[in-house]
C-alpha cells in the first residue's frame, strides 16, 4: 500500500490544462487547412491528382477543401506549386453541419457552439455516450479512449461512456458503416430514448473517407442518420474530439 | 521435404513462371510435412485465378534458415482439407471457403469468418456449437460492447461459471480492403494499407513499403530504414503500455491502470512529433520516410524518453509486485506450447507460450538487419507471461530507441514521395513484419503490366483469434475481459 502512495507522489499531477489553455499540438501536425485566394492556372490539377479521397474540387469560385473527406495527409500541400493550401496547427475542426467542413478561399472556419438552445439545454450540464464502431480501424476508437486517460480526464466536463443505449444521450459513430454493422447500429440508435442525437467521428464516419466506394460500406453515416455533430480528423485527435464534444454540449470550451 | 519450393529471402520477389505448381497429393504432403516436422509456419495460404487455372498457393515460414517457402497446386471445386492433418490452415481453409467457394473437403468446422457473400449476408448467423444438459447455458457477447471498442462476437457455452467453449464470430468491421487493392498501386493504396489495422498502422505501411520497394527495385536509404524503425519500435512501446495498464483495469489495480493510459499517450504523442499523426501515418513511404529526423529532433526525443521512462517502470513495477494482480494473472488463461504451435499463434502470444517466432530475429527485415533485436520468449502461456512478455519487450524496445535515435545523423538523407514505381510484372512477392501484435504477411501477384491482381493481407489477429478461444476453455467466463485484453487482437485487422 505504501507503495501506491509513493508511486502517486512520483507520478504527479499530469492532467492537461484544457480548457483554461490550449493543449500544446506537435509542431508537424496538420489542422485546419486554409486556401488561399487568387486563380489557379488553368489546366492544373497538381493537388487533386495526389489527393487519395477526392476531397478537393474545383468550380468557378475556386478551389473547395471538404474537410469531411479529407485525410489530413498534406500531399496537396505538397503537390501545389501555387501554394493555395496550407494546414494550419489549429486543431479545432467539428461542425454542426456537413456544409460547415466543406473550405473555400472566401468562408472562414466558424468556431460555433452549439446553435440549437433545446440541444444545449438537453446535454448542457450532461452528455452520456454510446459508441458504436461500424467498421472503424481503431485509431478513431483508441484516441477516443485516450479522452478517458487520465491526461485529458473526460468525467471533467460530464462527458461519460455509457454501457447501455438506454441511458445515453447520443451515439458516437467510428468507420465508415460497413454493410454488417447496418442493423446493430440502427438497433442501437433505436435504443436510445428519444430526443437523441448522433456524432460522426472521424472522416470515415463523415462520409465513408477511403471507404466510400467500397461495396461493403454504406459510405458514411450521412445516408444512414444525420449526424448532429462532424468531427474530422484520420483519426481526429482527442483535443479535436473534445473541444467538439464540449461545444456540442453548448459550452464556450475557450 | 519430398517438392521443390519456391525459397524467398524477406522481403522476397520471384517471376510467377518460377513459383513451382505441383500435384495435389504432392501439394498436401509438402506443405503438411513442412509444418508438423521441419516447423515451418504458415504465413500465408489464398487461391488466386491465373490464366484460367485456379491455384491454392502457400507461403510457409521457415525460421531456421531465415527462408520463405512457396509452393502452389492447380484446384477444382474441392480438395481434401489441409486442416485435418495440420490445424494451422484451420482459419486460412474458412477464408477460403468462403472467399471462393473451393470446398476443403473434411474440414471441421466450415463456418464463414466475414459474412461477406451472399450465401451468408448476416453477420453472426451462423450455427454455433450448442452445449445440452442440466446447468448448460449460452452467453452472447457483442458485437458492440459497454466501452470503447471494435465490433466482434462472442458466444459462450457455459456450465454454471465455466466456460466450455468459445466460439468467435467476426465480420462486422468488414470493409472489402483486399478487393480494393487489385489494380494499385494507386493514390489510395499507401492510405488504405495505413488503414488496415489503426493501432498497427506504421507496420501494414512497413510491409506494404518493403513489398513495392522489393518488386520495383527500390533501395530506400540507410536512415530512412532507421526512422521506419523508430516507429515500429515507438508502436510497440505506445501499444505493449496501454495494454498493460488495460490489464491493470481488468483487475482493478487502478494506479497502474491510470499512469499507463497518461504514459501510452506520451510515447503516441512522439511519434506525432515525427509526422504530425499519432499512428505515424504518413510517416513511411514507398521509397523511404516522408519526414526526415534531424539531430535536434533526435536529442528532443531521447530528452522526452528519459522523462517518461522512469515514471512507465515505476508504474510497471507497482503491479508486478502487486500480490493481488498476480494472483489474478497467474495459472490463468493458459495456452500449452504445444497448442500454441498446433493452432499457429504468432508474435508474442506465441512467444509467451515458449514458441521462438520473432519475424525481426529469424527473418530480419529493414533495419533490424544492422541494429539486431535479441528475442524474448517466456514459458508459461498464461495472463502472466503475456502481460511479462510486454515488459520485457517494452525494455527491448527502448534501448533499441535509445540506440536508433543516437545514431542518426544531424540530417538524414531520405527519399520522399517517389510517385514514378513500376513493379516487376508477372511476380509475385512476399514481405513479412513483426508488428508489436506479432507477424504479418503481405503477398502481392502483378498481372503483366505490373499492376496487382492479388492482393493479400494476413494480420496477426487472424492467427491469433483462435488462440483466445483456446485460452478461455474451462476458466470462469468473470475471467474473459482478462484474457481478451491479454491478447488484445484486432477485429478490423482480422476483417480486412
Amino acid at each position: 500500500m505504501i507503495k501506491s502512495f509513493i508511486a502517486r507522489l512520483k507520478q504527479g499531477y499530469q492532467t492537461g490544462k484544457f480548457p483554461h489553455k490550449d493543449p500544446v499540438m506537435p509542431d508537424r501536425f496538420l489542422g485546419l487547412p486554409e486556401l488561399s485566394e487568387g486563380a489557379c492556372p488553368e489546366t492544373c490539377s497538381a493537388c487533386m491528382d495526389v489527393c487519395p479521397t477526392n476531397a478537393i474540387s474545383r468550380d468557378a469560385d475556386g478551389l473547395q477543401l471538404d474537410m469531411g473527406r479529407c485525410l489530413f495527409c498534406g500531399k496537396c500541400q505538397g503537390n501545389c506549386a501555387e501554394k493555395r493550401i496550407s494546414f494550419t496547427s489549429q486543431h479545432d475542426l467539428g461542425t454542426f453541419t456537413r456544409e460547415g467542413l466543406v473550405r473555400t478561399a472566401k468562408s472562414g472556419y466558424s468556431y460555433d457552439i452549439q446553435p440549437d438552445k433545446a440541444i444545449s439545454k438537453l446535454v448542457g450540464s450532461s452528455l452520456k455516450l454510446r459508441h458504436v464502431s461500424a467498421g472503424g480501424c481503431a485509431a478513431c476508437e483508441l484516441d477516443f479512449n485516450a479522452l478517458n486517460t487520465l491526461a485529458w480526464d473526460l468525467a471533467r466536463f460530464n462527458i461519460e461512456v455509457v454501457a447501455s443505449p438506454r441511458h445515453a444521450d447520443a451515439v458516437l459513430v467510428t468507420g465508415p458503416v460497413t454493410k454488417n454493422m447496418l442493423l446493430a447500429l440502427k438497433k442501437i440508435y433505436e435504443a436510445i430514448p428519444k430526443p437523441s442525437f448522433v456524432i460522426a467521428c472521424g472522416t470515415c464516419a463523415i462520409s465513408g473517407g477511403l471507404y466510400a466506394d467500397s461495396d461493403q460500406t454504406c459510405g458514411g453515416l450521412e445516408e444512414v442518420l444525420k449526424p448532429d455533430l462532424y468531427v474530422p480528423g484520420c483519426p481526429p485527435h482527442p483535443a479535436t474530439l473534445l473541444d467538439a464534444l464540449v461545444r456540442f454540449m453548448g459550452k464556450k470550451p475557450r | 521435404m519430398e517438392a521443390n519450393f519456391l525459397t524467398l529471402s524477406n522481403p522476397g520477389v520471384a517471376a510467377l513462371g518460377n513459383l513451382p505448381v505441383v500435384p495435389l497429393d504432392e501439394f498436401r504432403r509438402s506443405v503438411i510435412s513442412g509444418v508438423n516436422e521441419d516447423g515451418w509456419g504458415v504465413s500465408s495460404f489464398f487461391s488466386v485465378e491465373l490464366d484460367g487455372r485456379n491455384l491454392l498457393i502457400c507461403v510457409l515460414r521457415d525460421d531456421s534458415s531465415s527462408k520463405l517457402h512457396l509452393l502452389s497446386c492447380e484446384v477444382g471445386k474441392s480438395y481434401k482439407s489441409l486442416t485435418s492433418e495440420c490445424a494451422a490452415f484451420h482459419w486460412f481453409e474458412r477464408e477460403l471457403r468462403e472467399s471462393t467457394g473451393i470446398e476443403p473437403v473434411g474440414h471441421p468446422w466450415l463456418k464463414p469468418i466475414r459474412f461477406n457473400t451472399d450465401e451468408s449476408p448476416d453477420p453472426g448467423v451462423t450455427d454455433y456449437f450448442t452445449l445440452g444438459g442440466e446447468g448448460a447455458h449460452e452467453v452472447s457477447l457483442g458485437p458492440v460492447y459497454s466501452g470503447v471498442n471494435e465490433s466482434g462476437h462472442f458466444r459462450f457455452q457455459c456450465v454454471g461459471e465455466d466456460v466450455h467453449l468459445l466460439e468467435i464470430s467476426l465480420g462486422y468491421q468488414h470493409r472489402g480492403i483486399e478487393s480494393m487493392l487489385v489494380g494499385g498501386p494507386t493514390k489510395r493504396t499507401l492510405p488504405i494499407i495505413e488503414t488496415i489495422a489503426g493501432d498497427s498502422s506504421t507496420s501494414h505501411t512497413g510491409a506494404y513499403c518493403q513489398l513495392v520497394e522489393a518488386m520495383s527495385g527500390l533501395q530506400p536509404s540507410k536512415y530512412a530504414q532507421m526512422i521506419r524503425g523508430i516507429a515500429w519500435e515507438f508502436e510497440r512501446i505506445a501499444n505493449h503500455t496501454g495494454d498493460l495498464g488495460a490489464l491493470a483495469g481488468c483487475v482493478a489495480f487502478l494506479p497502474t491502470q491510470s499512469y499507463c493510459g497518461r504514459i501510452r499517450g506520451d510515447f503516441l504523442n512522439m511519434t506525432a512529433s515525427l509526422c504530425g499523426n499519432r499512428f505515424g501515418r504518413g510517416l513511411i513511404v514507398l521509397g523511404g520516410v516522408g519526414y526526415d529526423v534531424g539531430k535536434a529532433r533526435a536529442q528532443e526525443l531521447i530528452a522526452r524518453l528519459d522523462k517518461v521512462v522512469p515514471d512507465l517502470e515505476n508504474a510497471l513495477d507497482l503491479m508486478f509486485a502487486e500480490q493481488s494482480v498476480l494472483d489474478r494473472f497467474e495459472n490463468l488463461g493458459t495456452v500449452p506450447k504445444e497448442t500454441a504451435r498446433e493452432v499457429g499463434l504468432v508474435g508474442m502470444a506465441a512467444r509467451a507460450s515458449g514458441l521462438s517466432c520473432d519475424v525481426r530475429t529469424h527473418l530480419p527485415y529493414g533495419v533490424y538487419g544492422e541494429h539486431p533485436v535479441e528475442e524474448v520468449v517466456l514459458n508459461g502461456g498464461d495472463v502472466l507471461a503475456r502481460a511479462r512478455i510486454r515488459y520485457d519487450e517494452i525494455r527491448q524496445s527502448l534501448s533499441s530507441l535509445y540506440r536508433l535515435l543516437s545514431s542518426l545523423p544531424e540530417v538524414s538523407p531520405c527519399v520522399s514521395g517517389t510517385r514514378d514505381i513500376s513493379l516487376a510484372s508477372d511476380s509475385i512477392g512476399v514481405s513479412l513484419v513483426e508488428s508489436w501484435r506479432g507477424e504479418m504477411c503481405h503477398v502481392a501477384l502483378t498481372d503483366g503490366e505490373g499492376r496487382f491482381m492479388k492482393y493479400k493481407v494476413v494480420d496477426p489477429s487472424f492467427h491469433n483469434w483462435f488462440g483466445l478461444a483456446m485460452s478461455m476453455r474451462d476458466e470462469q467466463i468473470s475471467h474473459f475481459p482478462i484474457c481478451n485484453k491479454s491478447f488484445n487482437l484486432s477485429c478490423c485487422g482480422h476483417d480486412l
